[in-house]
This record gives C-alpha cells, structure tokens and sequence, in this order.
C-alpha cells in the first residue's frame, strides 16, 4: 500500500498554496511593524515640544501701570514676545470710529485675534488702556508706536498708531490693521485681566471670561 | 631591496582587493572607465566645485564645533571668541562662511548648466530630482547654520522663517511652537538647530549625494550639444565597446578639475583674505550684533541666495485675511523647478539646437530670478519695486507653466551626429 506523501499541502510550509498565507504574514508584519515605528517615534517628536521649564516661562506676569502716563507706551515680555501696553488719551480714543474706513477689520471680527472680553470698539477691557501683543501679524516684527496725530513720511493722513519697520503695515491706535497691507489681520490682544486699578496681569482671562 | 616594498606593496593590495571585492570595479567604474563626452566645457566645473566645497564645509564645521558653544547664553560669545581668540579661528570660521555662499554660487551655475543643455532630459529626470532634493536640504541647512551664530539676523531671521509655518490654517501656530520648542526661537531652537546642522542635515547630503552621483553615472552625463555618446559609435582608445566621443573621467577630468579648483582656490582666498562679509552680502551687519528679541532691526533679509523666494514671499499680498498665498508662492517657485523634467516637451536636450524662443525664455527666467535676488535683498518699501516684483514673480511662473508650449513650437535644429570640440 503506496503511502499518500501528501499530508497537507498547505501546511508544510512550501507547497504553492502558501502564497496566500505568505502575503497576509508579510503584510501584517509590515503593518504591526509600521505601527510600531509610529509608537515609537512619538517620544522623539514630543520632545521638540515647548519643555516644563519653558511653559513655566511662559507663566503669567503682572505689570504695574500706576506710572503710566497719556500716550504712554510700556513695552513687556511675556512668553518672550513683547507687549505694548498703553494709556490712551481721550483725543486717541476719538481718533478710532474716524479710522473705522481705513481699517480691515473695524469690528474686530476675525475671533482669533483677541479674546471676547476685547471686542468692542477700543479692542480694550478699559476704553484708555490698551494691551496688545506687539507683534505684526504678517512677519512677527515689532511694530513701532507713533502716536502723534501728523502726516508722516510713510502716511499723508496720520492719526497716530503702530508702524512696521519690516515691511511697513500700518495699525491704528487699536492695533486694528489698515487695508491693502503685507499683515492680514489686526495686532493680538492677550488674555489679561485687571488685578486692580493699576495693576495688570497678563495671560490670565477676568473671571468668569472663556 | 626595492623588489622586497614593491612585492609587498603588491601583496597588501592584493589581500585587501580579495577582500574589498568592490574597489577596483568602484574605481573603474565611477573614474578610469567612466567614459565622459569630451566637449564639456566651462559650466562642467561647477558640479566638482560643490564636492570640493562640501569637503570644505564639513572640515572647516568639524572644527568650529570644537570651540562653539551651541547656547543662546553663550553662541554668540563664542563665535566672537573663536574670531578673536583662537588661534586661525578667524581663518576657518571664514572659510565656512565664505563657503556656504560658494556653495550657492557653484549650485546655482551648476543647475543653470543642467537647464541650458536640458541635461534633466530622459534618461536623467532622476539625476535631476536628486538634485534637486539636495538643493532643498542645502537651503535647511544653510538656513540653520545661519542661526546659529546667534545675531540678530540669526535671530530675527529665524523668527520669520519659522512663522511662515504659522501661516498653515488650523496646525500652524501650534506647528511653530514644535520647531522652536518655546514660543520665540530661544536656547531649545538654537540647540536642536544646532544637532540639525552639524551632524543629520549633512548625512543626509552626504547620502544623496552619493545617489546623485551614483543615478548620473548609471545613464552617463549628457554634453553641451546634448548629443547622447552612448547611441553614437564605439570604440576609442582604451575600449572598444565605449562609445567614440567618451574620454575615461580618470586622468581626464580629473585634471581639468584641478585646473578649475585652482581658479576657484585663488577666488575663494581672495574673499576670505579679504572680503569675508562681502559688503554684507555674505555675512549681514545686522549679524555682528547679538539676537535681541526686544528690537527688530531695520530690514529684516535673509542671505542673498534665498531672496529671489524672499522677495516673491514679500510681494504677494494677503487676500480674504489670508496670509497664506506669499508662502505658497515662495514654495510653489520651488516645486516647479522640480517639475521641469516633464514640462519640457522639446524633442532636442540642448538650447543649442533649440530656436530664438527657447533662448529669449531662458532669459527671461534668469533676470526674473536675479532682479527678484535684488528685490529680495533691499528694504521693500518702494511701491513700484513691489509692483515689479509681482511681475517679475509672474515671469517666473510663466517660464516654466508655458515651457510644454514653447518648449514644443520652438523650431529646432538637428542634432549634431558626433560631438564638436571647435566651440
């Protein structure tokens, strides 16, 4: 009695119909394989992110603005960037409606650049003080502060506000960018709140804000 | 006794070949007996000049790394400190200084070189590719090294760079605060910018320049009449089966490089001796200033050879609150030099067998990139230069958009049986 050699092709491995079992072993060794690599490059890509000592850097501060005088301007640094916090006069405060045409975005619309809570007409909590993030929303220059209300050489119709030296946007008196500039959008304002009269502290919203 | 070294010299050699199977066909094969067209001409130095100047760079890097300090608290200090204090400190910081802008130089006339003569052609869009991609890693590390000196150009320079990401809708702000792992470039950027540059940039280049070279000598190089040496005769002087208008690369042109190194030698001391910041152009004033985050300087401009996009960045304006469309732009001029391959429909490789056309586009593209360097590279505040600069930018998109059209009704002369050596 001739003894049938052929116990089952499928399971010694090397008969033709091993292909398919083959083809799904590669591909879910490729796939749990990939996967794996994902995991494990996670660490190395979290690692670029900000570290505990620089988000601690990046902790609220507080600014004391009984000093500050009219037209004034206070520059600090928080989370390294600098802020500009000023006291704006009645006569600057009544610049704002008359720019309201000049301007992009005379209503503050555009919900990204400052809080609720500064999306009013002076962009402001308090009408006269002004806290805006001094960095231009094209290229992330230092705007500069000129607030004398005269023509100057860059514009003919100046009513005072903020000049970028790196590629010249223009922003009224409440960071609000003019029309047709490099910067698309108005000048950030940051969480802040009043701690009291003169006293500020930024990157914490007023209780009871979002 | 002279028997007795050569018998051992000879013996060495033979051991290690028996065991080192692929260096003499390495040899042979990439130098004795790769057999190049022998009319290249002047613009074939540039693609030996960038292997020497990449050899430069990593030396002169090797050692800078010895003596600077990779930290926001120190970098500055110690590249002062290298300048003033080490002995030939000054001479090496220079000549990588000096180098990175050559670098630019030599690729910028080595790639014009392979777009004159349509060199990126089938059989070698792979070769071109490569390049390209070197290209792209070139500029990161170019832009990274130039971080690090810690100046306000490093500084301020960095900052709008990496906020370019920021502009991508929805991930970008939170995107920039990875690349810089804080929220300003600080120590953390500087730092990691620093492992970047000097050691995973340059395997990398290292690695595609291998491939580079390795896809080019696969199909062979093409010539300044594009005439493709591998489909003409056979046969020449040290092998039948080679194609007649081949010389061997090794001793051939080798020793034209060596000619071309020279000139290049005597440039490059001149300008290290004494030009080394080349009136700002290579190294900016701004950058002999420490990084200050409080102050922005006047201008803010990159190096020269990255102001052609620079400018394109600057003149396209934002639209709908929008400020994407600059960077797109500036990123979209790089990817069409990609694409340049298969937008070119020509039936012929070189401008010298293509018409008037061909000619006066190609000069078109040149003076678009460089007045866009020149824009680039001034304080944008002209109202006309922005205007001229969007054409400019359009110039730039239309050379290569229209090139399957122009490339295609150009008329064009045949190409010459053999290669010429009379021009």
């Amino acid at each position: 009695m001739a003894i049938e050699t052929t116990m089952n092709p499928a399971s010694d491995g090397d008969g033709p119909d091993d292909t398919g079992r083959r083809k799904f072993l590669t591909a879910t060794t490729a796939v749990v394989g990939a996967v794996g690599v994902g995991f494990a490059a996670v660490p190395f890509i979290k690692s670029w992110n900000p570290s505990e000592r620089a988000k601690q850097a990046g902790a609220p501060i507080k600014v004391d603005i009984s000093a500050l005088q009219e037209a004034q301007q206070l520059t600090v640094a928080w989370r390294g960037k600098p802020h500009y916090v000023v006291r704006r006069s009645k006569a600057m405060l009544a610049t704002l409606p008359e720019m309201d045409s000049t301007v992009l975005d005379p209503k503050s619309s555009n919900g990204d650049q400052q809080p609720k809570y500064a999306q009013n007409e002076y962009r402001s909590i308090k009408p006269e003080i002004l806290v805006i993030e001094a960095v231009c929303t094209h290229l992330g220059c230092a705007p500069e502060f000129v607030p004398e209300i005269r023509p100057q050489p860059f514009y003919e119709d100046w009513k005072g506000g903020y000049f970028c030296p790196c590629h010249k946007s223009k922003y009224d008196l409440a960071g609000r960018v003019f029309k047709a500039q490099p910067a698309p959008a108005n000048l950030p304002v940051p969480p802040y709140h009043f701690i009291d009269d003169n006293t500020i502290e930024i990157g914490v919203n007023p209780t009871g804000a979002a | 006794m002279s028997n007795v070294i050569t018998r051992t010299a000879n013996n060495v050699w033979d051991w290690v070949n028996a065991r080192a199977p692929a260096l003499m066909p390495m040899y042979r094969k990439h130098m004795s007996e790769y057999y190049a067209p022998k009319n290249f001409n002047f613009w074939y130095y540039f693609g030996s000049l960038a292997l020497l100047v990449l050899v430069n760079q990593i030396v002169t890097g090797i050692f800078l790394t010895m003596q600077f300090k990779p930290s926001a608290a120190e970098a500055f200090a110690s590249v002062e400190y290298i300048m003033r204090d080490v002995e030939w400190g000054w001479l090496i910081r220079y000549m990588h200084s000096t180098g990175a802008s050559l670098f630019f130089i030599v690729v910028y006339l080595h790639m014009f070189r392979g777009l004159m003569y349509g060199s990126y052609q089938k059989p070698r869009e792979l070769v071109w590719l490569l390049g390209m991609v070197i290209y792209l890693v070139l500029m990161a590390e170019a832009f990274m090294g130039y971080v690090l000196p810690w100046g306000q150009m490093s500084f301020w320079g960095a900052k709008v760079i990496i906020s370019l990401f920021g502009a991508i809708p929805v991930v970008g702000n939170g995107l920039t605060e990875w690349i810089m792992g804080d929220y300003i470039p600080s120590d953390a950027t500087l730092n990691r910018f620093f492992a970047l540059h000097v050691i995973a940039l340059p395997l990398v280049l290292l690695l595609l320049v291998v491939l580079h070279l390795g896809a080019l000598h696969e199909v062979g190089s093409n010539n300044p009449e594009g005439v493709d040496i591998k489909h003409g005769p056979k046969g020449n002087r040290w092998s039948p089966t080679a194609p007649a208008d081949g010389i061997p690369f090794h001793p051939y042109y080798t020793v034209k490089d060596i000619f071309g190194t020279g000139f290049f030698l005597a440039i490059a001391a001149f300008i290290i001796f004494f030009a080394p910041t080349f009136g700002g152009w290579f190294l900016e004033h701004d950058n002999f200033t420490a990084a200050n985050p409080m102050v922005t300087p006047e201008h803010i401009k990159p190096v020269w050879y990255f102001t052609p996009y620079y400018a394109m960045l600057r003149v396209v304006p934002s639209f709908f609150g929008i400020k994407l469309w600059g960077v797109l732009v500036m990123f979209g001029a790089i990817v069409l030099l990609f694409l340049v391959p298969w937008l070119d429909k020509s039936k012929v490789k070189s401008y010298r067998s293509r018409g008037p056309l061909s000619w006066t586009m190609l000069a078109i593209f040149v003076v678009s990139f460089l007045w866009l360097m020149k824009i680039g590279a001034g304080p944008g505040t002209d109202p006309v230069e922005a205007i001229i600069g969007r054409v400019l930018t359009f110039l730039y998109y239309a050379f290569f958009i229209t090139m399957p059209v122009w490339t295609k009704i150009d008329r064009t002369k045949p190409v010459p049986e053999r290669v010429t050596m009379h021009d």
